[in-house]
């Protein structure tokens, strides 16, 4: 139990150092806190169920996070808005969500013991083609209904979509203000009300089958799951709420950076919860509440903190980019070497 | 079938080539200016392709951690450069000075690697990217004091691109240079290429070279056979360290910039994808697989430009690249997973 309080100690330590020379006010670092929570927190969620399932973490939520901007940019080109264009987005999102974990899920039945990895490089691979597509497909191969997203010489789309229409829709629902501190209780709801479904998920027939596949296929078959079959309802499930959970993220920006806006979501969204205490082999609910709080904190304070202290705001940068992959280099070394000693 | 799967990746690549250079003829680009690129760009990048053979030979995996020796021949350079060391003994002294480092953090690099096997991969993927963050640090507190290298404002920390123009740049690539029907054909800078390949070869024919094949062929074999597994694991992971670090060199003096800070971040994902298009397949790899793919691959990489800028849409040739590179690694992912099961 001690072991697993780690890695969230040393987190809650080193930001509260860094929020201590960084000299910013704990109302601000709490209003962003917040906001953070309630941008990443889906996301995060959705490597919980892979992780179950013994298929390690999943990066691959790049590409429910890339059929998110998919349906998005094509409720603009349709210009549909308000809650009809919503639910078109989500509707789009989700049903690309749905065939590209399948396919993902099968890939992934054929690399056993690597999918890290190879999540990683379907990740890149989806990046590229998603490029292709809005960069050059637009506009040559693909006629768009609405010029105005389109860059100027008629080939592409613009790198900064803006989401007018549907800004404020959600997000200043319900909102509290303590002090100064802006609290939105219908997307904190939200988020935490996605948690509890996952929570709830775990104890179904299928989450018991997703954590016995985790432990071992022989006692999976021997109980008569088809563990191939499992594998990729879990990836399913997993790229659908990456899916929503990029849409809770850019909803919340209100603005599309239609190029880079997924980029480093499976970096920042494995970190934050590995932050919160989970391992490869043991991620939950809370694991991902705890590490949004924590990791983005320390996010947050970084920057300011190396300025103060070493006169270089750059040196912050290096640190938590440093953090964000040395937390899941850690983790990985850390997990690998007592799986060892299991055997 | 085994055949059949090899030469996917090597065919669709071939194809793509020719269709590429078809494309080339077509819009009036002159063919002797690409050969004579391509072979440039086979010795600039073929020895970071190569520094992945020893990991691949020892069943360490692809050196998705290849930023950690990339690092170390960056902090060679920066040495030889802040002493103002010029032209081909200015680089051998950049690559001497890289080699510390390299062995150094190559040995720590491998001990990490040992701790998990089965998930070396991953692992490597993501040391090699926390290295480059931390790195970052030292390039912005190192007390370098030659001011073409610090910032011109200020004059504390390195700069993002150091110009070698000064010091050793192209010192490899101008050496005998000889000019074939137009092309030009940098024949000391192939030769520096193919003797680092023939060393390798040579050095997998001595003891301890046979030792690290016999590794990654089968373990329970090798340590029947009395090998220390670990011992040779680690030190395949220096070798490739350090042929990465001499590597970066290499590539730095023929760009003709240094460029730190991010730089490396990437670097491992094209080198991975050229050694795969070459042929090789996780332990079987060759010096012809090395040669052969970092042809080809850099070949595309090098037409895809000019064509795209033809075409009007240079950000094509960018997308391309990426997709390629990547298609290829998952491809052979997908390939050597099916055969493990």
């Amino acid at each position: 139990m001690k072991s697993v309080l780690r890695v969230p100690l040393i987190f809650a330590a080193i930001s509260c150092l860094a929020f201590a020379f960084s000299g910013m006010s704990l109302s601000f670092v709490a209003n962003e806190v917040i906001t953070r929570f309630v941008r990443d927190g889906v996301m995060v969620m959705a490597l919980i169920i892979p992780i179950r399932a013994g298929m390690g973490v999943n990066f691959s939520i790049v590409v429910g996070a890339l059929c998110a901007q998919v349906g998005l940019i094509l409720v603009l080109d349709f210009g549909l808005s308000g809650l009809t264009g919503l639910f078109a987005m989500v509707a789009i999102g989700l049903s690309l969500s749905l065939v590209m974990g399948i396919a993902i899920g099968i890939c992934l039945n054929r690399v056993k013991n690597r999918e890290m990895i190879t999540t990683i490089i379907i990740g890149f691979v989806a990046t590229a083609i998603y490029q292709l597509i809005f960069m050059v497909g637009y506009g040559t191969v693909i006629r768009p209904t609405n010029q105005e997203m389109m860059l100027s010489r008629g080939i592409g789309i613009r790198n900064m979509v803006d989401l007018e229409m549907f800004r404020g829709l959600l997000d200043r629902l319900w909102l509290v203000k303590l002090g100064s501190v802006e609290i939105p209780i219908f997307m904190v709801l939200a988020v935490l009300g996605f948690g509890l479904v996952i929570k709830y998920l775990n104890l179904t027939r299928l989450g018991k089958a997703f954590a016995v596949v985790g432990q071992s296929f022989e006692k999976a078959q021997a109980l008569g799951l088809d563990p191939d079959m499992i594998r990729i309802k879990a990836l399913v499930l997993s790229t659908l709420i990456a899916c929503l959970g990029h849409l809770f993220y850019i909803l919340n920006i209100g603005m599309l950076n239609v190029y880079t806006a997924h980029m480093n979501t499976d970096i920042f969204s494995c970190a934050a919860l590995f932050a919160g205490g989970a391992t490869l082999a043991r991620a939950k609910v809370r694991h991902a509440m705890l590490g949004i709080v924590l990791f983005h904190s320390l996010f947050i304070v970084s920057p300011q903190a190396g300025q103060n202290v070493f006169g270089n705001p750059a040196l912050g940068e290096y640190f938590r980019s440093f953090v964000a992959y040395g937390t899941i280099a850690f983790a990985i070394v850390l997990n690998a070497g007592t799986e060892k000693k299991l055997v | 079938m085994k055949h059949l799967g090899v030469q996917i990746p090597q065919a669709v690549i071939i194809v793509f080539l020719a269709v590429m250079t078809g494309a080339a003829v077509w819009l009036e680009i002159p063919l002797t200016w690409i050969f004579s690129d391509a072979l440039v760009r086979l010795a600039m990048n073929g020895v970071l392709v190569l520094s992945l053979v020893p990991m691949l030979k020892a069943g360490v995996g692809i050196n998705f951690g290849l930023p950690i020796g990339v690092v170390a021949g960056l902090i060679g350079m920066c040495v030889s450069i802040n002493f103002g060391f010029k032209g081909i003994g200015g680089l051998a002294l950049a690559m001497t000075f890289s080699l510390p480092s390299a062995l150094a953090l190559g040995a720590g690099y491998g001990a990490i690697l040992n701790r998990v096997k089965g998930k070396e991969e991953i692992t490597a993927t993501f040391l090699g990217f926390s290295f480059v963050p931390l790195m970052n640090f030292f390039w912005t507190v190192a007390p370098f004091s030659n001011p073409a290298m610090l910032w011109p404002i200020g004059g504390k920390g390195l700069r993002p691109v150091i110009g070698l123009k000064k010091f050793f740049a192209k010192s490899l690539n101008d050496l005998w240079l000889v000019d074939i029907a137009g092309v030009r054909v940098p024949v000391g800078f192939l030769l520096f290429f193919l003797l680092l390949c023939i060393l390798l070869a040579l050095f997998f024919r001595t003891r301890t070279g046979r030792a690290m094949t016999a590794v990654g062929e089968s373990e329970a074999f090798a340590r029947l056979a009395g090998i220390r597994i670990p011992r040779i694991r680690i030190l395949a992971v220096i070798l490739s360290t350090i042929i990465a670090a001499l590597g970066i060199c290499v590539y730095a003096q023929s760009y003709g910039f240094l460029e730190l800070y991010d730089a490396p971040l990437m670097m491992a994902f094209p080198a991975a994808s050229a050694i795969l298009v070459g042929g090789s397949m996780g332990r079987h790899t060759r010096m012809p697989h090395v040669i052969l793919g970092t042809f080809l691959f850099q070949t595309t990489y090098l037409i895809s430009g000019p064509i795209a800028n033809e075409l009007m849409l240079p950000e094509v040739a960018e997308i391309f690249r990426l997709m390629i590179t990547n298609a290829i690694i998952l491809y052979a992912l997908l390939y050597e997973g099916g055969k493990t099961k």
